[in-house]
């Protein structure tokens, strides 16, 4: 069985279905990105392994059904989900946002060297600990969901649109650290994005999104290298 | 003693129980965005739980924490059963729901305790502090307790694990819910502790305004113009302004004739006025309206 | 969303059986029981005040009572202090609390629901302080209050209490059509689109603040007129009486009845005035009886904590209120013996 197993899934808002019978696994230690233009069904993805939306069909975490779960909960798996528009608590500080990324966890000690450590990544992070988070840059908000999420030693990251609305250097250098992430901690990765290049770059696998329905899968390899992938999603 | 200073101390002892309501109108306001109409009345049904504690012959300082450990699980309970089935309900279906709990603790408490009027002891020994004509041993007490108790809250939400939880619930669901919170609870846990503060401030007001189940309607209104006035999005704001309605009330009552008598139209003024000129109050922040 | 029925046959027909009963009521009752329904007349065109404001216009007030008081002083002013007669005393309160309304009205403009409701409750409470302040106290009588005698009836035969009774059932159903008629104008649908969708009514060319307004004024007067009557049947007037409850029957009425309707408030009127007396009566019955039961009476909450328990109720379950209800179930009847 795979680390995380979607079978068949279907998510609504309200009476409208979003996506319409998914199909998807990842293994655990792999990046894996959900490819797809605006509207495919990607953000609902995430939204609906989270329980933050109502959905029909099967969903496994570590061989455990989560689809009768409430969000809270589903995050105490080990499951941090980096959401679109980043979900900045703008009015606490840096540092508060990292704790609230501890909530679940209990050792002080612990929490205080994870705070260091996302600091390491995110050196930026270390310099406005005290600032407010709603005074943050895009970018720096964007590190410091990312960071907020680790603070939980996720078992599976989800990370909705990391690029987007930044500058094509913060980007890369996001992703970069994303990089080093993997590299040293090898947390298992749902990475859904736009920016197919970039996003194939750092994934394993990946499957292609259209309009709520998976149309293509494989190793990101082969994925770019497909003519029309390469046509619609890479434009070269 | 000068009788403006008097007047302002006076004031300030009223005022810190404006302060404690508006803080838990405040609090809830907060994390659900509701005014809660029926603060005041849940206030004085802690205070007659406090007179039933002392009625059983209880220190007065034991029944008042007995009373209001009691209000905080009551706040507790009211939110998860009355007050959750219409989170997501239209306002007005909200703001009916807390008319009626206001008639129900209202007439309970008559139907209980009866409508007439119950002297109740201060919490403070009679030589406590100074005293003059104006302001005797229990307005110094209200000040000093209510200024601790404000702190003590202060400091849970600034530093501790739950303080902040809730906090973040309270700006951003969502957010909260990812990282693991469980914001129904949290919710909860507010109204737990605005029912605790409303109670303090309905147990330091009722020896001034005597025990009865109508006791709190004025002393609501003047908190909402409090809460207000301070910036109904910021708890300290609402400390403030519940401080400064408690002076403004005294200086008027004094100094502008008939004022004594036109002090819950003054309140009712104050609202409106904050609402429409300034409705971040003094030291809010301006809430984005959603159209 | 709600809208007022339109006029069928069906509809007339119970209309004119219930004007029937209405006209029946004081020749088989009591001169009490006849002051009762008058007093339910009076709080049911207040409350149909509140739904114009509330159900169709979408503005929320909880401090009816505020109108209904300015109603019922200005009537009860006009009789004392300038001895004009009660039936012109009732146009001038109607105009008086349509003022009053209006100018709340502007300020209301620029608070949405909840602040407004804040306003309204703000309103309510000071009303009776208002009432007793010093320098109004020649015309107002302060804590006294006023005494209004019943107005002489206007035909013979008929006891005081039964004139007053037709007077006001007749009021009530002339306000009744004036709001349908209002409601199913123009200017009604504009009321209605600015409940449901203020910026597109707005796109749409609706002049929202003369609309606003002009609802609060109207819905003000309703109360008004309802304050007057209410004075006539009770005879008197004093602050403590139009105290912040009296807001909050409005209010249960209202919702009980269906807050989005006009007939709604015939059930909501009926509701408040009688719906204690039964509680009382169970109180009572329980009370003369032996053993065990004599104990149950103890335990029955009073009228008013019953109804907001079941205010509390009626929102989770029935919002729509009982017409509401009863024009769910005849859509539901008539959609199967259609399908």
């Amino acid at each position: 069985m795979a680390f995380l197993e979607v079978k068949g899934l279907k998510a609504f808002y309200r009476q409208i279905e979003a996506i319409h019978g998914l199909d998807f696994s990842l293994e655990e230690g792999s990046i894996t990105t959900i490819l797809g233009a605006n509207g495919a069904g990607k953000t609902t993805t995430l939204r609906a392994i989270c329980r933050m939306i109502r959905t029909e069909g099967e969903i496994r975490f570590d061989g455990q059904d989560v689809t009768g779960m409430a969000t809270e909960k589903v995050v105490q798996l080990g499951i941090a989900h980096v959401p679109e528009g980043r979900g900045t608590f703008v009015r606490q500080s840096v540092e508060e946002n990292l704790q609230l990324g501890a909530y679940t966890r209990k050792s002080k000690t612990e929490i205080a060297a994870d705070i260091e450590r996302v600091y390491d990544y995110f050196p930026r992070l270390r310099e406005r600990q005290k600032q407010q988070a709603g005074t943050l840059s895009g970018g720096e908000q964007q590190m410091l969901a990312i960071g907020r999420a680790l603070m939980l030693r996720p078992r599976l990251m989800l990370l909705d649109e990391p690029s987007f609305g930044l500058a094509p250097l913060i980007v890369q250098e996001i992703y970069g650290i994303m990089r080093r992430i993997r590299e040293s901690e090898g947390t298992t990765m749902l990475l859904v994005e736009q920016n197919a290049n970039i996003a194939l770059n750092l994934a394993d696998h990946a499957y292609l999104l259209e309009t709520g329905n998976v149309v293509m899968s494989g190793e990101s390899q082969v994925i770019r290298d497909d003519e029309n992938v390469r046509r619609s999603y890479l434009g070269y | 003693m000068d009788l403006f200073f008097q007047l302002t101390l006076a004031g300030l002892a009223i005022g810190s129980i404006y302060a404690c309501v508006a803080l838990a109108v405040v609090m809830i306001y907060q994390a659900t965005d509701h005014f809660n109409f029926a603060q005041g009345e849940m206030a004085m049904f802690s205070t007659f739980i406090c007179w039933t504690f002392l009625g059983l012959g209880l220190p007065v300082w034991v029944a008042a924490v007995l009373a209001i450990g009691t209000s905080f699980i009551a706040g507790l309970i009211i939110e998860r059963v009355i007050i959750k089935p219409v989170e997501n309900a239209p306002v007005l279906n909200q703001i009916i729901v807390f008319i009626g709990l206001l008639m129900i603790f209202n007439n309970v408490a008559g139907w209980i305790w009866e409508f007439t009027i119950k002297p109740f002891p201060s919490l403070f020994p009679d030589d406590f502090g100074f005293k003059s004509e104006l302001i005797g041993p229990h307005h110094m007490g209200v000040i000093a307790l209510t200024l601790t108790v404000l702190l003590l809250i202060f400091l849970f939400f600034r530093f501790t694990r739950v303080g902040l939880a809730m906090r973040a619930a309270a700006a951003n669901p969502d957010s909260a819910r990812l990282v693991g919170i469980s914001v129904g609870w949290m919710l909860a846990l507010g109204w737990g502790l605005a029912a605790a503060v409303g109670a303090v401030g309905g147990i330091l007001v009722a020896p001034i305004v005597y025990l009865e189940p109508n006791m709190m309607s004025g002393v609501l209104l003047y908190a909402f113009a409090g809460a207000l006035l301070g910036g109904v999005s910021s708890p300290g704001g609402a400390v403030l302004g519940g401080l400064i309605v408690g002076v403004l009330e005294n200086w008027l009552g004094q100094y502008v004739p008939g004022g004594s008598e036109l002090k819950l139209t003054f309140a009712l003024i104050l609202i409106v006025g904050v609402l429409l000129f300034k409705p971040a109050g003094l030291f809010g922040r301006v809430v984005i309206k959603r159209v | 969303m709600d809208r007022p029925n339109p006029i069928t046959k069906k509809l007339l027909i119970g209309f004119l059986i219930a004007l029937g009963v209405g006209i029946l009521i004081p020749q088989i009752t009591t001169d009490f029981t006849t002051y009762q329904f008058t007093l339910a007349i009076s709080y049911g065109i207040a409350m149909l005040g509140l739904n114009i404001l509330t159900g169709y216009n979408g503005q929320f007030s909880v401090g009816h009572s505020a109108f209904f008081a300015i109603g019922a002083y200005t009537a009860a002013i006009m009789i004392e202090h300038f001895a004009i007669d009660p039936y012109t005393s009732i146009v001038i309160a109607a105009f008086a609390a349509f003022v009053v309304g209006f100018l709340f009205g502007l300020p209301a403009l620029r608070l949405e629901g909840l602040y407004l409701a804040l306003a309204t409750f703000g309103f309510a409470v000071a009303t009776p302080q208002l009432l007793k302040f010093d320098a109004f106290e020649h015309w107002t009588g302060g804590v006294q209050g006023i005494f209004v005698p019943k107005p002489e009836p206007l035909m013979e035969g008929l006891s005081a209490d039964q004139s007053l009774y037709y007077v006001a059932m007749g009021i009530m159903v002339f306000l009744m059509v004036v709001a349908w008629s209002i409601l199913n104008s123009r200017s009604g649908r504009a009321m209605m689109a600015i409940r449901d969708n203020p910026v597109a009514a707005a796109t749409m060319g609706i002049n929202l603040p003369m609309v606003k307004t002009t609802t609060f004024g109207l819905s003000a007067m309703y109360a008004g007129i309802g304050g007057a009557l209410f004075t006539y049947s009770s005879e008197f007037v004093s602050p403590d009486t139009f105290n912040f409850f009296i807001a909050v029957y409005i209010l249960v009425g209202s919702v009980i009845g269906g807050i989005a309707t006009i007939p709604g408030v015939i059930f909501g009127g009926l509701f408040i005035v009688f719906m204690p007396n039964y509680a009382q009566d169970l109180k009572l019955f329980f009370e003369g009886t032996e053993g065990p039961w004599a104990a149950v009476a103890g335990v029955v909450p009073p009228p008013w904590a019953i109804f907001g328990v079941m205010l509390i109720l009626v929102i989770y379950f029935v919002p729509f209120g009982v017409w509401g209800g009863i024009e769910r179930l005849w859509a539901w009847t008539k959609r199967r013996s259609a399908g």
